[in-house]
């Protein structure tokens, strides 16, 4: 076993993992953080992205060793200080961007990271970004508009509301 | 997945003194090797990680044309390469998603030599040559049919030298599911002509349409293309698509490259 | 001004707090003291014979905790189907025992053989690897024609043609169709597949056994739409051990679609596992395993002909249905192919004569149920295709076509010939609403934009029924239900007059724990935050059927609010007694009960507190405290409808197809939060959308399943769908229920599939490729350019 360090929501964490200990099970079984959630076992459906060092990562396909030291964000750093929601969470409240919440952390820790990297992005901008995280109840709709709300843009002409 | 002892040197040199060990295993971002292993399909007592030596990332111009480091993430040769050679950029820019292209690195792609990956088109479209940490390979020599290189024991990738095209442009069709290549082609034109490398169709991977190069060669117009069609006798047949639905694709796409290009 | 709380109000959900920071609790987030990790050993072989499972070695290695197999099972009882279905000759169907664990045979790709428990699931996965298992590999049954044609070779060795039944629905009424079809102007047929789905709620399934040596007591945490119903399944049919001493939880549920009804066998083994072991066991799927153990959905193979006029007046209907059940029966197999099929087959439309045909096909695949619409989305899509290809072959305006032949308002309530009793609807208003908000007006225009980027555009429509809430429980009892199906709420009015509601419903996605305290506070003038919603552990629910087939609502909600009006009936005598009225003249609004005609009432936190500190009560006459309980059975299922439009752009280069829109007109009855229905619309198209489109489960001759993972089985992204158009402003009250409310959680999902395809083989007859008159689901590029280069 080897003892990992690194810096999740702003913490200096460690915990013991063998070789193959992943980021995923590091963040859910080392440090009970269980917002990160495990849905395929295919790097395909992105319930599990978390930010490494300000970028978002598959935390099932990467192994803890490789990031120790590494800063890390999962959905349990979202909020405010204050403990409000942030304003990606609070959009996809606003605008019932989740319906089971399985896929959610994925997805707001995507969405985040769009945000960061592009603050206004098009409607097809978002569904492009969103290629790697899948939702199965909400046909997407309510996601796409929750983070074209999140960015700031009025989303009122969008259909349905 | 079965437990190995992960190690990650900062030199080539440290790399490759651990490659020696017994069962040891190159990893790079891991995409497509971890799945693998969760599987239990792979089973290394020792797994080398790639992506932890500075001299193997990062993307500049130099003698050979554009030099991206084996380590260096999709994302970031997206970013960095986009003036240099902006097919290549995008094409980076399309593999997988967000998350994986963190992750995913050029390296890892050619190493593993998928026949639906994105990168092997690029190589072999531009004529790059792999550097190893033992020698350099000509992309011609390199791709040896599905999930085959020319790598040896031991040996392992450090940095891809593209020639800069006059011209070039990367039309991928997405399988639905995995997002990989249903089928794509790259198309680049140079001054001693053009060069058409397509991914996702042959159970040989990676190839050149020598045909379609010697025609757009002599004229780089979509209309060029007109009497061509592609053998697909050995072309992959799957749920997704038949060897006649990819010959397809491959004539459909490479027009539409030219066109883009 | 719309509404900001209450019934009809877009409340935001509560619930949303919790899934947005991480502090979900999924049935895989739970972790028990001492707990061992579960690992299943699964068939890879479709067929073999179990010569021999020798454990001893794998036992033996490090970690490992104990090893069962199906020879452990072999005493309890099986999995039963929920509905006992007949053959058109009067047999009844054939019911194989399906064991907690395969024993004597695998009969599909991952049938689970043994179930290994270690301290780590690593060790318990190695000792897997171990198990010496010897098997017999026999012919694996995939196709049903094949599996009907060759008696010879059986999933189950009792069975002999692979049927487990041959329905017809209604077999009186089979002579007058065909005389109908023999005498009819114009007979349009169709053979079509209802491609076979698998569900992929994101969580994937998880159980933790955890038995109590010292008291006898089961408990399970499970990924369960209806924990009430996995008990009972669990204790008096499969382990035998009496319901009070087992508990079930369904904590947070991460999605279900039908996939997490039924009770599977890695349940049953967890509790056993435990009550061994005397520690707790812990089982999460992985993805892989998802694929190859859930129960699937769909897989028809049908020939649907329609008979009419020339003028498209329809004659009559008849189908010819193959359903695959897969190896085992699961729970609602036989019922879906069935009554929550053949009984659609009249849509929204008049058509006089129905006749439908169900054989039920055993396969050496994966059990196939209920997935979200169940039976009913095969219906749709069978009938709104062959009525697109009639109005091609008569030259007829698809619009005009329905529309001729939809149920008029003057015609409810409305017997069908295939046995339902729609209570009210109105297809016409939400045909021209559709047609209004898909500016069907504009379409040239569009195509014409479409073509000159090189693109054929097409327009698909689909009208729309279904039948959900299913009930009363004496009726489907006489059909071959097993249960009942009504459902039940209790009401605690707390001392301080906070409410706790306890719901047999369970909610995994559906916003429950919002939208039933707006009906409560509304009904009882109170704040919606003094109400808290109770579901998913059956030590604290009434005796509920759980969430699935839109009956929620209907059904639940309805029992919730027989349960509210029993408190307020209980208040006004309280009431009275303390306001020296009589009960009669107490009057309930706004949370006040007050004497007509007067000024004197009391709020509804003091008649809670006396309630409970009855000093001055009617003691004599009536009990203390404030709490009552509802049982609620529908007088008959609610039949929401509706009508889409789906426009597409096809790439007749490469045969992509892109949806461009899509538009919902729905009648719902009255809604209480917009906002979910919408979403759950949104859902359902987007699942429909990729049925049509992307999603199939196909295994190969032998029985292996090839697109068993992400990487081959498409699920639908961001980029494969537009924003929606909803709409549910066309409101027909469901006659039956006190809230006036039909169910929409699968509305989409039945509705869609048919309206996509249906636009795409327009875009191609548009197109002029003519000869193209049928593509099967999905729809893929590689399929559309085939068709067109056939």
């Amino acid at each position: 076993m080897t003892k990992v360090t690194m810096v999740v929501n702003g913490k200096t964490v460690s915990a013991e993992t063998e070789g193959r200990t992943l980021l995923s099970a590091y963040l859910r079984e080392g440090l009970g953080l269980t917002g990160t959630h495990v849905g395929c076992d295919t790097s395909q459906c992105g319930a599990c992205v978390v930010h490494v060092d300000g970028k978002p990562v598959k935390s099932c396909s990467v192994f803890a060793q490789d990031v120790a030291g590494s800063q890390v964000r999962t959905i349990e750093g979202m909020a405010n200080a204050d403990g409000s929601l942030g304003v990606v969470q609070q959009a996809f409240q606003d605008h019932h961007g989740l319906q089971c919440g399985f896929c959610t952390p994925g997805m707001v820790m995507s969405s985040a990271a769009l945000l960061a990297e592009n603050p206004k992005p098009t409607e097809s901008e978002v569904r492009h970004y969103l290629e790697g995280n899948i939702c199965r109840c909400t046909g997407y709709h309510n996601i796409v508009k929750a983070v074209l709300a999140a960015s700031g843009q009025d989303v009122a002409s969008v259909p349905a509301e | 997945m079965y437990d190995f002892e992960f190690v990650k040197p900062s030199t080539i040199a440290e790399a490759t003194k651990a490659l020696t060990a017994e069962g040891a295993q190159a990893l790079s971002g891991g995409q497509t090797l971890v799945p693998t292993m969760k599987q239990r399909l792979a089973a290394p007592g020792v797994l080398v990680c790639l992506t932890g030596i500075a001299e193997t990332k990062g993307v500049c111009k130099g003698d050979g044309g554009l030099h991206v480091g084996a380590a260096t993430p999709h994302a970031v040769v997206a970013r960095e390469a986009a003036s240099h050679y902006p097919a290549l950029a995008a094409l980076a820019g399309g593999i997988g998603d967000p998350a994986v292209r963190n992750r995913g690195t050029l390296g890892g792609s050619i190493a593993n030599n998928d026949p639906a990956a994105c990168y092997p088109s690029a190589v072999l479209g531009s004529g790059a040559t792999v550097v190893t940490n033992k020698r350099k390979i000509a992309a011609d020599d390199y791709f040896q049919g599905m999930f085959t290189t020319a790598l040896e024991e031991g040996e392992f990738i450090t940095e891809v030298a593209f020639p800069i095209p006059e011209k070039a442009a990367y039309v991928k069709f997405n399988q639905p599911a995995s997002r990989f290549a249903l089928t794509a082609v790259f198309v680049a034109k140079y001054a001693d002509g053009v060069r058409v490398a397509v991914t996702g169709a042959s159970n040989d991977g990676v190839f050149r349409w020598s045909e379609a190069e010697e025609a757009l060669s002599k004229d780089f117009s979509a209309a060029a293309l007109a009497g061509l069609s592609v053998d697909h006798s050995d072309f992959i047949s799957d749920l997704h698509g038949t060897p006649a639905y990819r010959g397809n694709l491959v004539k459909v796409l490479t027009a539409r490259a030219v066109a883009a290009a | 001004m719309p509404k900001d709380h209450g019934i009809g109000a877009s409340v935001k959900r509560r619930e949303d707090i919790r899934f947005l920071t991480g502090q979900g609790r999924y049935t895989a987030d739970i972790n028990l003291h001492k707990q061992g990790y579960a690992y299943f050993a699964r068939s890879e072989m479709a067929h073999a014979t179990i010569n021999k499972i020798d454990t001893t070695a794998a036992s033996a290695m490090p970690g490992v905790l104990a090893i069962m197999t199906g020879a452990d099972f072999a005493a309890m009882g099986g999995n039963p189907a929920g509905w006992y279905i007949n053959s058109r000759d009067g047999a009844t169907m054939k019911e194989p025992k399906r064991p907690v664990l395969a024993h004597g045979k695998v009969r599909h790709v991952g049938d689970a053989y043994a179930i290994v428990v270690a301290e780590t699931l690593e060790q318990a996965k190695d000792a897997a690897a171990a198990i010496d298992a010897d098997f017999t590999e026999l012919p694996a049954i995939v196709d049903m024609a094949k599996a009907v044609a060759n008696p010879a070779h059986r999933v189950h060795d009792e069975i002999d043609n692979n049927v487990c039944f041959d329905w017809g629905w209604i077999e009186d009424n089979r002579a007058a169709v065909d005389a109908a079809f023999a005498a009819a102007p114009h007979v349009t047929t169709l053979e079509l597949v209802n491609n076979r789905l698998v569900p992929n709620a994101m969580e994937p399934r998880a159980s933790i056994g955890d038995y109590d040596a010292g008291t006898g007591d089961y408990k399970l945490y499970t990924t369960s739409q209806n924990p009430h119903l996995s008990r009972l399944l669990i204790a008096a049919f499969v382990m035998g051990i009496p319901e009070n001493k087992l508990t079930v939880i369904a904590p947070d549920v991460g999605g279900g679609f039908g996939s997490k009804i039924y009770h599977y066998g890695e349940e049953a083994a967890v509790l056993a596992a435990s009550k061994a072991l005397r520690r707790p066991v812990k089982w999460v799927a992985e993805r892989s395993e998802s694929f190859l153990s859930d129960a699937h959905g769909r897989d028809h193979v049908t020939t649907i002909q329609l008979a009419l006029d020339k003028d498209g007046t329809f004659l009559a209907l008849r189908t010819e249905t193959m359903a695959n059940v897969g190896a085992y029966l699961s729970n609602f197999a036989t019922v879906t192919p069935t009554f929550l099929h053949g009984t659609l087959m009249a849509g929204p439309y008049k058509t006089p004569l129905v006749y439908v045909n169900v054989k039920a096909v055993f396969t050496n695949t994966a059990p196939v149920d209920a997935y979200r619409g169940a039976g009913r989305p095969e219906a749709t899509y069978s009938i709104e295709r062959v009525i697109d290809k009639a109005a091609d072959e008569l030259g007829l305006d698809k619009v005009e076509i329905r529309r001729k032949n939809f149920i008029t308002t003057d015609m409810f309530p409305y017997t069908t010939p295939v046995g339902l009793v729609y209570d009210t609807g109105n297809y016409q208003a939400t045909l021209e609403k559709m047609i209004e908000l898909g500016d069907l007006a504009g379409f040239e225009k569009r195509a014409a934009a479409s073509k000159a980027k090189g693109k054929l555009r097409g327009l698909g429509l689909s009208t729309w029924i279904e039948a959900c809430g299913i009930a009363p429980s004496h009726l489907v009892g006489v059909l071959g239900a097993r249960v009942g199906l009504f459902d039940a709420a209790t009401v605690r009015v707390n001392a301080t007059g906070s409410i706790s509601v306890m719901t047999g419903a369970h909610s995994h996605g559906q916003g429950h724990e919002t939208v039933f305290a707006q009906i409560v506070a509304e009904r009882l003038g109170i704040a919606e935050s003094a109400v808290e919603i109770v579901h998913g552990d059956t030590s604290k629910i009434p005796f509920g059927m759980g969430s699935y087939g839109s009956r929620s609502l209907a059904v639940a909600g309805s029992a919730m609010v027989k349960a509210v009006d029993k408190i307020i009936a209980k208040g006004k005598k309280i009431a009275a007694h303390m306001l020296e009225a009589a009960e009669g003249d107490i009057e309930f609004a706004d949370g006040k009960f007050s004497v007509a005609g007067t000024d004197k009432a009391k709020t509804f936190g003091e008649i809670a507190f006396s309630a409970y500190v009855p000093h001055n009560y009617p003691l004599e006459t009536l009990e203390p405290g404030l709490e009552e309980t509802s049982f609620y059975d529908p007088a008959n299922f609610t039949y929401p409808a509706g009508a889409y439009a789906c426009e597409v752009e096809v790439d007749p280069a490469t045969g992509q197809v892109e949806v461009a829109s899509f538009t919902c007109a729905d009648d719902f009855g009255n809604v209480m939060n917009p906002m979910i229905v919408e979403g759950q619309v949104h859902g359902g198209v987007g699942q429909g959308i990729g049925q049509a489109l992307l999603e199939n489960t196909i295994y190969d001759e032998n029985g292996q399943l090839l697109s068993a993972s992400y990487m081959d089985y498409a699920m639908p992204r961001a980029e494969d769908v537009p924003f929606y158009t909803v709409d549910h402003s066309c409101v027909t009250e469901c006659t039956h229920n006190p809230l006036g409310v039909k169910g929409c959680g699968e509305a989409g999902a039945i509705g869609s599939p048919p309206a996509v395809v249906n636009a795409v083989i327009d875009a191609l007859q548009r197109g002029g490729y003519k000869h193209v008159t049928h593509i099967d689901m999905p729809v893929s590029p590689s399929r559309v350019w085939a068709a067109i280069n056939a």
